[in-house]
């Protein structure tokens, strides 16, 4: 089950700074959506006010509404651990849990939770997860060796193995093959085109072609200038992004003329 | 890549590229060189009293330590009686210290994950400020401390173990905060928001994610703690009092401790032996007890290490 959400007039805060300023935008269910922009311009920050994992920082704050199925993730009755339960993220940099071992980190989500799980669907779960992130081939013969010994690209698809073990209704990837050989990112990319048949899909990417390849909708973020807050410019189906934009701006960028 | 190079290097260019990476600083090397001197001189002179003490304990105790002086105690023992052992304050200093470490440690370590994963603001700030203070409290005022305190409850002239204990924990809990918290901090931040991301609340996050990936530094720290405690001898002679008898209950009676048992044995000085030494007195028989009691201190010590350094091992976590 796909979910669609709804942005509405997002102001996004670290203490008392502005990083990201009004957005609102659609995100519509079994579809990828695709977050461009120059560095700093809040891409990030914004993603993980979408999972609710902004707020774990000191003072991190929004105002406005992130409405799923028209349930504000915000309301004073959500609770944040269900939203990132069913909201899954995959992080810039590989983080995999230096204590487990390669099994136990696609686990993860259900071992950490004292989920109880029998050995079978544990086993089709590691299975197909490390599948689908194109990493079983490589790591079907040291499932118990530990996560952190894999090279710093498995380590990215381990990751992501972890995120989909647990099925999430969207899932977020923040740059996620900014560390991956183009062999696997065209596997991840696969796997983006497989998965938005059931989940909704938002990805951070820098890269234009890969954002033309995997996405639906692309959204492109700007920031006029140090300490000023990014902005949402325009966000439209991507082939019109990429082939007829109604912002100069966004043109520049996507065109690598941007200054 | 071609296999012939369009420009090969000219012996001139060679020549300058060959200065350029060989020639070092001349005043980078010399420092170099001293600071490497100063630093062997350093350690060299921090490991002449180490080892000169590590010497003279074993040298002096080991001839003291047999099965007997490790099973029996002092109980009935007078004079130059060398047939005494330290077996009772062994059991004291083991319990002592271990319900000091039952008291300390979850305190210390529920301490550390308060500053580390929930501080905030004044609360915090104060918290961290009185764990400094008592990290500085002189050890006999930490036994008077814990003697003011059970006299409060049960009247004056209450000496049992409890009492050593709490004024142990009171050193203790400092250096098991300061330690732990360091340890928690260095679990980096990227494993906890990993964890939230997968839904894990924050409790079960410190619990599975926190505290699994520091454990090998929490038992570091307060294996410190308790070497640091271990030897203490003022809180424990004002709190636990002194006995020549087995007492393996903390709750009711004196105790004796290893450090207080090598104290008094070393201010009874040398016993007189009427007929002259001979194999049931020995003057100096009471030294030879002090030094055999300090030698199995700390060789209780450095078990602990060892003991210490197999869980390291088997927790911290690995590459391959
Ligand atoms: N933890 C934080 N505390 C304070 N400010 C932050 C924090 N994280 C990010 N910022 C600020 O918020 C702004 C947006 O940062 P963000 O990481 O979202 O950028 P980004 O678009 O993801 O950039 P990149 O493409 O380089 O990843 C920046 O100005 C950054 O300095
Ligand atoms: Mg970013």
């Amino acid at each position: 089950m796909a979910q669609r959400i709804d942005v509405k007039d997002l102001n996004i805060y670290y203490g008392d700074f502005l990083a990201v300023q009004d957005i609102t935008m659609t995100i519509e269910p079994k579809s990828v959506t695709a977050l461009i922009g120059p560095s700093g311009c809040g891409k990030s920050t914004f993603l993980r006010t979408l999972n609710r994992m902004h707020e774990v920082i000191p003072n991190a704050r929004v105002e406005g509404t992130v409405e799923m199925e028209g349930v504000d993730l915000y309301g004073s009755d959500v609770d944040p651990v269900a939203v990132r339960r069913n909201v899954g993220m995959v992080f810039q940099r590989p983080n995999p849990f230096p204590t487990m071992s390669i099994r136990d980190n696609v686990l993860a989500g259900v071992k950490l939770n004292n989920k109880r799980i029998s050995k079978a669907d544990a086993d089709d779960m590691v299975e197909s997860s490390l599948h689908g992130a194109n990493l079983w081939n490589e790591v079907k013969d040291r499932l118990e060796k530990p996560g952190s010994g894999l090279s710093g690209g498995q380590q990215q698809r381990l990751c992501i193995a972890r995120a989909i073990a647990v099925k999430p209704q969207v899932l977020l990837m923040d740059e996620p093959c900014s560390a991956l050989d183009p062999i696997s990112t065209i596997a991840i990319e696969d796997l983006i085109g497989e998965l938005k048949s059931e989940y909704t899909i938002v990805i951070v990417t820098h890269n234009m072609q890969q954002a033309a390849r995997v996405s639906d909708r692309t959204a492109f973020f700007n920031i006029a200038g140090t300490g000023k807050p990014g902005k949402l410019i325009e966000m439209d189906e991507t082939s019109t992004i990429f082939s007829s934009p109604s912002e100069k701006s966004t043109e520049d960028y996507v065109s690598g003329r941007f200054g | 890549m071609s296999a012939t190079t369009a420009h090969p290097p000219t012996a001139e260019s060679t020549e300058r590229v060959r200065s350029m990476l060989t020639a070092a600083h001349p005043g980078r090397k010399r420092v170099d060189r001293t600071m490497t001197v100063l630093v062997w001189g350093a350690f060299a002179l921090a490991m002449v009293p180490l080892i000169s003490l590590l010497w003279t304990v074993t040298s002096n105790g080991i001839g003291r330590i047999s099965m007997d002086f490790l099973t029996l105690s002092m109980r009935n023992i007078f004079g130059g009686d060398p047939t005494g052992g330290i077996y009772h304050a062994i059991m004291g200093t083991l319990i002592i210290t271990g319900l000091a470490t039952l008291i300390s440690v979850p305190i210390g370590v529920l301490t550390a994950i308060y500053l580390v994963e929930y501080g905030r603001g004044a609360l915090a700030r104060s918290v961290t400020f009185f764990v400094d203070v008592m990290t500085g409290i002189p050890s006999i005022v930490a036994g008077l401390f814990a003697v003011a305190l059970f006299t409060l409850i049960l009247g004056p002239a209450a000496r049992f173990g409890l009492i050593g204990a709490v004024a142990l924990s009171v050193l203790m809990i400092p250096v098991v905060v300061r330690s732990c918290e360091e340890m928690l901090k260095l679990v980096p931040n990227e494993l906890r928001e990993a964890a939230y991301a997968l839904g894990v609340p924050k409790w079960l996050t410190i619990v599975k994610v926190v505290l699994r990936t520091s454990v090998a530094g929490l038992t570091t720290g307060v294996l410190l703690a308790i070497a640091r405690v271990i030897g203490e001898t003022a809180p424990l002679l004002v709190a636990v009092g002194v006995t020549d008898s087995i007492n393996t209950n903390p709750f009711e009676g004196r105790m004796m401790t290893l450090p207080v048992f090598a104290y008094r044995q070393y201010s009874q000085g040398l016993a007189t032996c009427p007929g002259g030494e001979s194999a049931t007195c020995i003057p100096d028989i009471a030294l030879q007890n002090a030094w055999g009691a300090a030698l199995v201190l700390i060789v209780l010590v450095l078990l602990l290490n060892i003991i210490g350094r197999l869980v390291n091992r088997w927790f911290s976590p690995k590459l391959r």
